[in-house]
């Protein structure tokens, strides 16, 4: 297993809304399924508790139960999306679900940071922007990872802010530890003088 | 050089490798705490390309989330709550085994919640970047030392290079004036903090709290509001080191000794800010004026004084939260009825915790129909408190005592809450759920959840302090 994920440069999908603000990790995948040590299978268990029936058939008041989410691979969630806690089952999860890029007007830092690192694009708009988006599941949207814009049906665009690195790593599915392996000279340097200081 | 942060000089000191527009910096990590649930896929990502742990001896780990908090049975068995959990355990015990890390297992009397036997042993000290996969991991900047949580592919890049790629958040100070009254406690105060800047109102920030009611609290209870600082949405929070936090720290396991404890202390009178030093955002909060706070939401930004009444929803989100916790809008959560009631977690399972809750509960009884669990955070804690005989004050008003672990805060070891019951848990964490599928949690500080069991419902502690009761 690697952790290099393949190389993304667009997301071209029909979008879900979740309009929930505050949606938790616990939320996305509640702790109980955290005693996994693979990383691969938590698709089935994404959103568990609002997804499924008490029969354990598919809730059809869950939004992303409904037929125009169903194959959706971006999600706009309402503000501050995947508070709480660092699982990165989260993201996990969501990708095994089948959603590569979430959007929302506040993405919490510990999670978007895990997204990132797992291929999963974490894009944070302007309130007006989220609220349209918000206001109008299921429009197609292309999302240019190198360019930093979401394409609107009507030809128009919208940017987005994505750090230099992690847009190089995503684009080339370049994984961070390799990065910082080849620190390492300057990790021992770094050592060297921390310890005659001490 | 200009006027400093302790978070500004907590960083600067660790830059391997400043950032530049296109690189994050590389910011070197000083201990590295390590538990079962988020760590066996980084040491599998290490295995597979043949890496070792650069550091083992600035990793620790201990066993705390998936594990039993009842005691093994006669043939030496534990009762793991799922074959996947007892084989997460034993993934660790291998892992630590073959990557050579000492581990705070089940045969050590240091085992304990992570964030509660990190700083008893004197890993956690003044000056240090911590990082683990757990986001309270916030909890260990109490002691003026960097502390947040990570994801479990940063767990592995710290196994494997000790180093972290991070861009420098920004700053936050908290200004704490006055003092607490009496019955209102550190819970009370981050409860107040997060219900004043929102859940996110920390995020892309590192909080410092300063002030006059900060100075006053014990390194316990700056503990249990650094703990929180996640929850506002900060990954870190921050106190200033000071004479409270050297003589708690003082002769502990890992705690330098001799001549070498008189520089280290030298060194952290170096740390807290500089006068004329700048945040990026400040607020100011009177520490005279917070009541006995709890939630009345599904998250922990949904805080009331708890003869407040609770606030009209204002949108649809926020109603649902109210029907979920079947709670009404103009009424005080005073009096709601109780089903559970958990003391315990890196938050609030410490021995002053403990003694708060048991100098409610001596000579009186949990309510009939009330289960009440208290979970010592850690196999210190738990000895501290039963040489103190606070187990048998629990045990005499009916409530079970426990063997250390995260137990009910994530309740992923099997304790849990059916659905639908209320719990007045001293954690963390009130999400949908959290505690059990549609359980609903009501966070309280220790008083008001020794209260709420005694009374039945949720209730204020100070109509219980200062009356004694007989045994």
């Amino acid at each position: 297993m690697s952790q290099t994920s393949r190389p993304l440069a667009y997301v071209h999908s029909r979008t879900a809304v979740l309009r929930n603000e505050n949606i938790d990790t616990d939320r996305i995948i509640p702790a109980r399924f955290l005693t996994t040590t693979e990383r691969t299978g938590l698709g089935k268990h994404c959103f568990e508790d609002w997804r499924y029936a008490a029969d354990g058939s598919d809730d059809p008041a869950f939004p992303l139960n409904q037929p125009r989410a169903r194959g959706c691979a971006i999600l706009v969630a309402g503000r501050n999306f995947g508070c709480g806690s660092s699982r990165e089952h989260a993201p996990w999860a969501l990708l095994d679900y089948g959603i590569q890029a979430v959007i929302s007007s506040e993405i919490a830092d510990i999670f978007r940071g895990n997204s990132l690192k797992n291929g999963l694009l974490a894009i944070v708009v302007s309130e007006a922007e989220h609220r349209w988006l918000l206001d109008n599941p299921g429009v197609e949207l292309r999302i240019d990872i190198a360019e930093g814009t979401i394409r609107l049906p009507d030809g128009g665009s919208v940017r987005f802010d994505l750090d230099a690195f992690s847009r190089h790593c995503l684009l080339n599915g370049v994984d961070q530890l390799g990065f910082l392996l080849q620190q390492g000279a300057d990790i021992a340097a770094f050592e060297s003088r921390m310890e005659e200081a001490a | 050089m200009s006027a400093r942060t302790l978070f500004d000089k907590l960083w600067d000191t660790h830059q391997v490798r400043a950032e530049t527009d296109t690189t994050p910096g590389v910011l070197y990590i000083d201990l590295h705490m390590v538990h079962e649930v988020t760590s066996p896929q980084a040491f599998d990502e290490l295995r597979s390309r043949g890496l070792k742990v650069r550091r083992p001896d600035r990793t620790l780990a201990t066993l705390d989330h998936s594990t039993p908090t009842l005691p093994p049975d006669a043939q030496g068995k534990r009762p793991y709550y799922t074959k996947e959990a007892e084989a997460q355990v034993a993934k660790l015990e291998a892992n630590v085994r073959e990557f050579g890390i000492d581990l705070m297992g089940w045969d050590s009397p240091q085992r304990g919640i992570v964030h509660v036997a990190g700083p008893e042993v004197g890993a956690t000290r003044p000056g240090m970047t911590i990082v683990c996969g757990d986001s309270h991991t916030a909890t260990h900047g109490a002691f003026g030392a960097l502390a947040f949580g990570i994801g479990t592919t940063e767990v592995g890049h710290v196994l494997a290079t000790q180093c972290l790629l991070q861009r420098k958040p920004k700053s936050f100070a908290i200004h704490v004036d006055g003092r607490l009254q009496d019955g209102v406690t550190a819970k009370d105060l981050i409860l107040h903090i997060i219900g004043k800047i929102g859940i996110g109102g920390g995020t892309g920030h590192v909080l410092e709290y300063t002030g006059e009611a900060i100075r006053a609290l014990s390194m316990e209870e700056r503990m249990t509001v650094c703990n929180m600082s996640i929850e506002a949405g900060a990954r870190a929070g921050l106190i200033a080191p000071d004479e409270t936090t050297f003589a708690w720290l003082e002769g502990r396991e890992r705690v330098p000794k001799g001549e070498a404890w008189d520089r280290a202390v030298a060194y952290w009178r170096t740390l807290p800010t500089d006068e004329g030093a700048t945040y990026d955002r400040e607020v100011r909060i009177d520490a005279s004026t917070i009541q006995p706070s709890v939630t009345y939401g599904t998250h922990p930004g949904m805080v009331v004084g708890i003869h407040t009444p609770v606030p009209a929803a204002v949108d649809a989100v926020e109603q649902r939260a109210l029907d979920y916790m079947k709670v009404t809008a103009g009424k005080a959560m005073t009096g709601e009825t109780v089903d559970v009631v958990f003391i315990g977690s890196c938050t609030n399972g410490r021995l002053s915790d403990l003694r708060a809750a048991a100098g409610i509960m001596r000579g009186r009884r949990v309510a009939a129909g009330v289960r009440m669990l208290v979970v010592p955070g850690s196999e210190q804690v738990r000895r501290d408190a039963e040489s103190e005989g606070l187990h048998e004050v629990f045990q005499a008003a009916g409530a079970e005592w426990r063997q250390p672990g995260c137990s009910m805060c994530i309740a992923m070891n099997g304790d849990l809450a059916q659905p639908g019951q209320l719990v007045v848990a001293t954690s963390n964490r009130n999400f949908e759920g959290r505690q059990g599928k549609g359980a609903r949690t009501v966070l309280a500080s220790p008083l008001v959840a020794a209260a709420s069991a005694v009374a039945g419902h949720v209730a204020d502690p100070r109509e219980y302090m200062n009356q004694e009761v007989a045994a």
